[in-house]
């Protein structure tokens, strides 16, 4: 499972859990007798002490493992042994100083653009995208990742940048370590 | 109560004027602009054949015409109800409505006679780069077309601010903000006051943030000299477009807390909790922006963590208080399920389901593969299409109830259409992202086009269904003489 496949089921399950909740209730919205308001209130106000507190915990839960190690590489500094690669956005295409990748060994994306915004994403060969970051006139994002599969990858805009921005593609390949089984 | 405070909704005929021309133009726009949506989608699909420079065109219309009627629409629903607890001047509701279509003509000029197709977010360089496809003129003439809108929306937040303030003193005691930490907390403080000063507050700083960076752009766009900092204008569009869609939303919610309890025969009062939530919300509307520049790795990293917390907590507080609050208001209290009960709960559904997947993708590294896919327009249709445009759709039938038999075979039909139609053409977006198709192309690769087929479907569901709503809603309110709506509240 990606990570996509994960955040799809998350919310489908999300949006599934909130749908029976307003089934329930619309349900159960006649009127009942010995349906005090006062005191359903009372106990729908307990509910919602112990509902706030659940999405507090599961909040702060969430944050800290999804912020650690953190997911944006530092800007800074270099990766030592890294393999870089420089990629420049232009209106409508993508320039990249390397267009054969090692797997195993991690890459550093240095992105620009020379006009306007793009969106730098790597799509993998099962066309799922596995990495992203801004192309900034002006400014230079440094992406880092490291490839796992070889193959072909795709490179497309996901910044919107004018009439050709979704014929704004490219590709590169990555291969095998050496002495990687193929 | 006073005789500021009336418990009628009576409107004189210049405000039933008024607020027809409101009501009827966002019908109309809403539904052109639905059409225009379903074109874009259609093509995506392959079904028709639509030359990208017209699709890009069509995306900068519907984005920006939906965010402004939206918006438009939601500030009729906070004027009829904030009416009734302070006094609002219909003339600046009016000049609201004058500078919004003056605005609005501006922009479809710009767009399809200057072929502008920068999109709603205008996100600087593109509107002065598009490489010879349009005009620096026609986009300067979309630019003033916001301001002109912007401006409006000031206008009638002036008077909305100024009204509450002569009323209550100022806007933290409009917001409730002595009763925090204790004090004889007020009952009868009606939820639409608080509602309407958290939203002048923040809506007016965020269309502020909008004019300067407009007139930013403007300059540079005449000259070029004058360089801008592209993360800086970035920074500026997304705080004013964040804040101002959903300042919509919170206008937009005062229907619920208003129109709920009349059918559900159980009053909705403030209480600590519900003031909380709206203080601690207005704070965080306006700092939770940065979660559109995840991938904007230059970005301080603070701001970056910044982004993903607030998302998580920004919109929880009011929501966890109004979806919850509007589920307690009917679990067992032999509702009356009239059209606007029945939409003020679709709306309720909307929101809460609709946050799910916003919320998840403010997560950076869920950004990391969600960001611009068709995820995002998957989770902001859902809280838009199936949350906000049922509230407003609330009070348009409100307006009409007190003349019309409320129901009929023609709603029977429409609402379970409208929401059918709505989960299937939100659903096909989210999948489609799942699959990380692209947002904003106009041509999809043969693997996206199935989902693009099925939302068209669900999108042709919807416009039926809304088209049975205006035409039932415009006869309502042009059939009866008089159009007023002489309806006794509760
Ligand atoms: C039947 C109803 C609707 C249809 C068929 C429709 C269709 C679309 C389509 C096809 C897109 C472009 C998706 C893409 O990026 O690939 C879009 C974008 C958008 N829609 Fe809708 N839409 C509908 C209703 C609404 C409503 C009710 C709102 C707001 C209240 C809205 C606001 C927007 C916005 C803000 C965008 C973003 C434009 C951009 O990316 O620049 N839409 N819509
Ligand atoms: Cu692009």
């Amino acid at each position: 499972m990606n990570r996509q496949d994960e955040v799809w089921l998350i919310t489908l399950i999300g949006i599934a859990l909130v749908a029976l909740v307003f089934i329930y209730v619309i349900s159960r919205s006649g009127a009942s007798p010995g349906a005090d308001a006062r005191q359903l209130q009372t106990r729908a106000y307990a509910i919602r002490r112990w509902w706030f507190v659940a999405l507090l915990v599961l909040g702060v839960g969430v944050t800290y493992a999804s912020l650690r190690p953190f997911p944006v590489p530092d800007q800074q500094t270099q990766l030592a042994g890294a393999q870089v690669v420089d990629v420049v956005g232009h209106q409508w295409f993508w320039q990249l100083s390397s267009y054969r990748l090692t797997a195993g060994t991690p890459v550093e994306f240095h992105v620009t653009s020379a006009d306007v915004n793009h969106g730098f994403a790597i799509y993998g060969p099962d066309d799922r995208i596995v990495a992203q970051t801004q192309a900034m006139p002006g400014f230079t994002n440094r992406l880092v990742y490291t490839f796992t599969k070889p193959g072909l990858y795709r490179v497309l805009c996901l910044e919107y940048c004018g009439l050709a921005h979704h014929g704004m593609a490219n590709q590169f390949e990555v291969v095998a370590a050496t002495g990687d089984k193929p | 109560m006073s005789a500021l405070h009336p418990d009628n909704e009576t409107l004189t005929r210049g405000e039933g004027l008024v607020l027809n021309l409101y009501v009827i133009s966002a019908l109309a726009v809403v539904v052109v602009m639905m059409l225009f949506g379903l074109i874009m989608r259609m093509a995506q699909g392959t079904w028709i054949n639509v030359p990208p420079d017209i699709f890009y065109q069509l995306m900068t219309a519907h984005g920006a015409g939906m965010v402004g009627t939206v918006g438009l629409a939601s500030s009729a629903v906070m004027w009829f109800f904030l009416r009734k607890y302070v006094r609002l001047h219909v003339a600046m509701f009016a000049a609201n409505y004058v500078l919004f279509m003056l605005g609005a003509l501006a922009i479809l000029a710009a767009v399809f006679i200057g072929g502008y197709a920068g999109g709603w977010t205008f996100l600087y360089p593109l509107p002065v780069h598009s490489m010879g496809v349009w005009s620096v003129n026609s986009a300067a003439l979309f630019m003033v077309g916001y301001l002109l809108i912007g401006v409006g929306f000031l206008v009638f937040y002036l008077d909305a601010m100024l009204a509450i303030i002569r009323s209550y003193g100022n806007l933290g005691r409009g917001l409730g903000l002595q009763w925090l930490f204790g004090g004889d907390l007020d009952k009868t403080h009606p939820p639409a006051v608080v509602a309407s000063s958290m939203v002048v507050i923040v809506n007016s700083l965020g269309i502020l943030g909008g004019a300067i960076v407009l007139v930013m752009c403007l300059i540079n766009a005449y000259v070029p000299s004058l360089a801008l900092n592209a993360l800086l204008v970035k920074n500026l569009i997304y705080f004013f477009g964040h804040v101002f869609i959903n300042a919509s939303i919170y206008m937009a919610v005062i229907a619920v807390y208003e129109l709920l309890p009349r059918f559900s025969g159980r009053l909705w009062t403030v209480s600590r909790p519900f003031l909380w939530a709206w203080a601690l919300t207005t704070v965080m509307v306006l700092i939770v922006y940065p979660h559109h520049l995840l991938m904007d790795y230059v970005m301080p990293h603070w701001m970056l963590v910044m982004g993903q917390i607030i998302s998580y907590t920004s919109g929880l507080p009011v929501f966890v208080v109004t979806a919850y609050g509007a589920l307690a208001n009917v679990y067992r209290s032999g509702i009356r399920w009239s059209v606007p009960a029945q939409l003020a709960m679709l709306s309720m559904f909307g929101w809460a389901a609709g946050i799910v997947p916003a919320i998840i993708d403010g997560t950076i590294s869920v950004n990391q593969v969600m960001h611009n896919t068709q995820w995002v327009p998957g989770h902001f249709h859902f809280y838009l299409l199936l949350g906000v445009l049922p509230m407003v759709l609330a009070l348009m039938f409100h307006l009409i109830d007190a003349r019309r038999p409320a129901g009929g075979a023609v709603l029977r039909l429409g609402l379970p259409l409208y929401l059918l139609g709505g989960l299937i053409f939100v659903g096909a977006f989210l999948a489609a992202g799942h699959v990380s198709a692209p947002r904003r192309y106009a041509a999809h690769l043969p693997q996206w086009v199935p989902y693009d087929q099925v939302g068209s479907i669900g999108a042709i569901l919807v416009i039926v269904a809304v088209l049975l709503f205006a035409t039932y809603i415009i006869v309502g309110l042009l059939g009866a003489p008089g159009n007023a709506t002489a309806h006794a509240a509760r």
